[in-house]
């Protein structure tokens, strides 16, 4: 299946995986360096007969996707940290009124403009916590343009399930790599399509009124079903209540139904972990580097091992903690100053066996950075 | 179908104070979608935050109560995605033209056929009466104790600038001009802008002895005249009422299905 392949940046992978998804619709602003994303679908999205728009700033093209998701459409829009930071309030709405929508986040060096062309793996801690008020949200990463690809068809699908935004967290070392992606075959790759409801035309409809699994089956605008949808605490059929057991029950619902689900949502590798005494944790592009040294470890007989997180939030922390039992230590590796490895500390047993090897000055960490780390943690000299 | 038939009755009553213009605002708007015959599954009603966004709580349409400012943005979407719904977008004076201001004037720019109506009272009622960028100079608000020295915007003025292609202005006395006026405008094949005059007896009335709503609406009837008329050659301190721009130019929505044909030739 050569034309199948394709050699393309990490950018164009996550822009023909959310294609294979089924995007309908999608509203972009230009910002380095997410920008090839909000081109490829400039280019391709019409050619299958969706919608692209360029909106006149960030905040604007969340809204406009969380407009277009209420019609019935699978929606995305890609930005990078200022633009990010732009969305954080209809990012917050999106979650409290239950939108099914992906925002790709490709990190650069921060704070502020920081560093537009360089990678960055800064932005870790403000998916999980940057729009306002107590949340649950789904971060997802990948470090190669293969996985790129399916993690991308899972965050339509993790949208879909639970109703909620998903943020596909990349940096921009995996989004302008150029390397080969084998575009799965239709149907390869299962899709959640929408859940609709079954309540017919003039029957009393609850958007939001959770089924038993918790799901809770949609109506799209401009079909049989009229119904209200908010940003303020709500009832069932979305009309704003501040009724201290309504405002209770949705924020433990919204809650609840991505932090209680942390296996299920839990996507990650693992490369020799079952006799590892030392024990890698990354992702994102700063897992390229660690998945080299460990290979190269292993080669010379050293017990490395390597998790390799693709859900980030919720974080996976049952996961973690098991996983990092039985080795002597835990060498985090990220490019920022410690977000994962915080929350690493937190899921562990013993958070004093947990190290950090990460690089904050937008060079990309090199094996030879880890390998320090390892070595100083050994007790050697580098 | 009876006006009634339009209002979620079991979510009144409404939070409006008494004397309040958006009620009024509110019945124009239901006599005009009910003079039009459109159903009220074919209509999409999206707002954002303040007073007078709280108005798609009421009404039995599909509705998107948003974050504040940002009502078109949202529109913009639901239109782009389904472009045979009517989308009306209900905005008051500080939502649709401070913090909204910039999605005002690209909605007005790309000409999507959308119709946005901003009612006017010159204050942020919800927070508690402070000044807004269309409140004037030498208004009294909480944010203003030795009056504002802010202009205001001319509403009319920046949506003509800003490409819309139909452009009104009426008041909460002229209840038929105001109902004839959205008819027309959700009638317009592109970006009609509506600004309704509203009154706030609560907080610009008290705070500027502008007396209650009667007086207030008095107001409106003694200050305003028609587009054109002798009296504001007389009087040019007069505003206008009227429908300034009314003009047929390419609509987003249609220029984009161009825009997928193209694409689907291999342009």
């Amino acid at each position: 299946m050569s034309e199948n392949i394709k050699f393309v940046q990490g950018n164009e992978a996550c822009a023909e995986a959310a294609l294979y998804a089924g995007l309908d619709f999608y509203a972009g602003y230009p910002i380095t360096p997410s920008s090839e994303i909000t081109e490829t679908l400039a280019y391709r999205l019409p050619q299958s007969g969706g919608k692209f728009i360029q909106m006149e700033d960030e905040i604007a093209s969340l809204c406009a996707i969380i407009g277009a998701s209420l019609t019935g459409c699978k929606v995305m829009t890609a930005t990078s940290g200022p633009g990010f930071s732009l969305m954080q309030e209809a990012l917050g709405y999106a979650i409290m009124a239950e939108i099914p929508c992906v925002i790709v986040n490709v990190q650069r060096g921060g704070p502020s403009t920081g560093l537009p062309t360089h990678g960055s793996q800064g932005d870790v801690n403000q998916a999980r916590w940057g729009t306002h008020g107590d949340h649950a949200i789904i971060a997802l990463t990948a470090s190669n343009h293969q996985d790129l690809f399916a993690i991308t068809v899972e965050a339509f699908n993790l949208a879909e399930i639970y109703r909620t935004p998903v943020i596909l967290l990349l940096d921009e070392v995996v989004a302008h790599v150029r390397e080969r992606l084998v575009v799965p075959e239709p149907g390869e790759i299962p899709l959640v399509e929408r859940l609709k409801t079954t309540v017919k035309q003039d029957v009393d409809y609850h958007p939001y009124l959770p089924r038993e699994d918790g799901r809770l089956p949609m109506s799209d605008f401009g079909g049989v079903h009229r119904f209200n949808v908010t940003g303020l605490f709500h009832d069932m059929w979305g009309f704003p209540s501040s009724e201290p057991g309504v405002v209770h029950g949705l924020l433990r619902h919204l809650v609840d139904k991505l932090e209680n689900r942390e296996h299920q949502l839990a996507r990650y590798k693992e490369y020799y972990i079952e006799d590892a005494e030392q024990l890698l944790l990354s992702y994102g592009s700063a897992a390229r580097s660690a998945h080299h040294i460990v290979e190269n470890r292993r080669l010379r007989g050293e017990r490395l091992g390597l998790l390799e997180l693709q859900t980030l939030w919720p974080f996976p922390k049952d996961i973690v903690r098991e996983k990092c039992a039985h080795v002597k230590s835990v060498v985090v590796v990220e490019q920022n100053m410690g977000q994962i490895m915080q929350a690493v500390k937190l899921a562990v047993d013993q958070p004093d066996k947990v190290f950090l090897a990460n690089r904050i000055d937008g060079v990309f960490i090199a094996p030879a950075d880890i390998r320090n780390i390892l070595r100083l943690i050994q007790g050697k000299g580098v | 179908m009876a006006i009634k038939d339009y209002l979620r009755e079991r979510f009144f009553p409404h939070l409006w104070c008494p004397g309040c213009g958006h009620g009024t605002v509110l019945n124009g708007l239901l006599q005009a979608i009910e003079k039009l015959g459109l159903s009220r599954n074919e209509i999409v009603m999206v707002s954002g935050i303040g007073c007078s966004s709280r108005i798609t709580g009421y009404v039995d349409f599909h509705t998107l109560h948003t974050i504040h400012g940002r009502a078109l943005a949202f529109a913009t979407g639901v239109k782009m995605a389904r472009p045979e719904l009517n989308l009306i977008v209900p905005m008051g004076d500080g939502d649709a033209l401070a913090i909204g201001g910039n999605h005002f004037i690209h909605a007005a720019r790309r000409n999507i056929d959308i119709t946005a109506i901003v009612m006017n009272n010159r204050i942020y009622g919800m927070t508690g009466g402070q000044y807004s960028p269309l409140s004037g100079e030498n208004i009294r608000a909480t944010t203003a104790p030795y009056l504002t020295i802010d202009p205001s915007f001319n509403v009319v003025e920046l949506a003509k600038a800003a490409g819309a292609t139909f452009v009104a202005r009426t008041t909460t006395y002229h209840i038929q001009q105001m109902t004839d006026i959205i008819r027309q405008a959700i009638l317009h094949e592109g970006f009609s802008v509506v600004e309704i005059l509203s009154q706030c007896p609560t907080y610009f009335g008290r705070k500027n002895k502008a007396g209650d709503a009667v007086d207030m609406i008095q107001y409106f009837k003694k200050n305003t005249t028609a587009m054109g008329s002798k009296a504001k050659k007389e009087n040019p301190d007069l505003l206008e009422r009227g429908i300034f721009v009314q003009k047929e130019m390419p609509e987003y929505c249609s220029e984009y299905d161009k825009v997928v044909q193209k694409a689907l030739k291999g342009r």
